[in-house]
């Protein structure tokens, strides 16, 4: 067995049990973090596929965005974990029929000679993956680069609108009022006469 | 060398452990949007794969397009999560019956 072939079968046993791990442990954040463990196995099979930057990105957004937003999240929610849980013994002959039949028929489909194709090979040391994606992505690629951009634009502005409150029963200070304001608003003067002693 | 068809069948598993989960845990709200985060990660493996074996750019161009509109979808997602949250106290599938669908 070559290091190559090790070190794939390395990553993939770590990333099926990470997998096998997210959708049965108990507690939501635990399965949030072996989300990040197999994300994680998935960016190092990238890098080996020679897609580097796109592993760097899986670990960059994926990892250091998506999940710990997925993290906050979690956390910031009080969960009934054994309510989460009902139901999860029943479901279970089911969800193992689905997957192992789901399983044969994409190994049927993929397992075909079509399929058996060979590695390329290594390319140069001095390629760059990423300035290769970055040649492609500015030309020909570029008005679906701008239409991704307009739609992160749209996510920023729903996840704030979403997540905006107005909090009446809360005291907060209107600068807008406090400018306008005028001395009649604020001074009264009374003329009255001398109280005597 | 390994073969494509070894990167495929790892995305199958995935694939389908992912599907499992969506099976498993479909009282969780949170847990069914990590569930769709592991089936975008094996349909991007399979991209991957795909595009170092033909040698095309393209498929690694869409895996980028791919993750751009996942990280979308999780942040819109969870705005969605937090606001039901919010309003019902539970994210719990079952108690979501509002318009007894």
């Amino acid at each position: 067995m070559s290091f190559e072939q090790f070190l794939f079968y390395f990553f993939s046993t770590i990333l099926v049990a990470s997998a096998v791990a997210m959708i049965t442990v108990r507690n939501p954040v635990h399965a949030a973090l072996f989300l990040v463990l197999a994300f994680f196995t998935s960016a190092a099979h990238w890098i080996m596929l020679e897609a580097e930057f796109l592993g760097i990105l899986l670990v960059l957004v994926y990892v250091g965005a998506v999940m710990v937003l997925f993290l906050f999240v979690v956390m910031m929610l009080d969960i009934n974990v054994a309510r989460v849980r009902e139901g999860f013994v029943r479901l279970l002959p089911v969800g193992l029929v689905v997957a192992v039949g789901m399983m044969v028929v994409m190994a049927m489909v993929v397992g075909a000679r079509v399929f058996q194709l060979e590695s390329p090979g290594r390319a140069d040391a001095d390629y760059s993956n990423t300035e290769a994606i970055g040649q492609l992505l500015y030309t020909e690629y570029v008005y679906p680069f701008e239409i991704a951009a307009v739609i992160l634009l749209v996510a920023i502005i729903a996840a704030i609108v979403l997540t905006l409150r107005r909090r009446p029963d809360s005291r907060y200070m209107d600068p807008a009022e406090q400018i306008k304001v005028q001395r009649k608003d604020r001074v009264r003067l009374i003329k009255m006469e001398a109280e005597k002693k | 060398m390994i073969p494509l068809s070894h990167y495929l069948i790892l995305g199958a598993i995935l694939f389908a452990l992912s599907v499992t989960g969506i099976f498993l845990n479909r009282k969780n709200l949170i847990l069914l949007l990590m569930c769709i985060e592991l089936m975008l990660l094996a349909v991007n493996m399979n991209f991957v794969a795909f595009s170092h074996y033909l040698g095309d750019l393209a498929g690694q161009i869409f895996v980028f397009f791919i993750l751009t509109v996942a990280a979308a979808e999780a942040a819109i997602g969870l705005a969605i999560l937090v606001l039901v949250f919010r309003n019902r106290q539970t994210i719990n599938v079952q108690d979501l019956d509002e318009m007894k669908g």
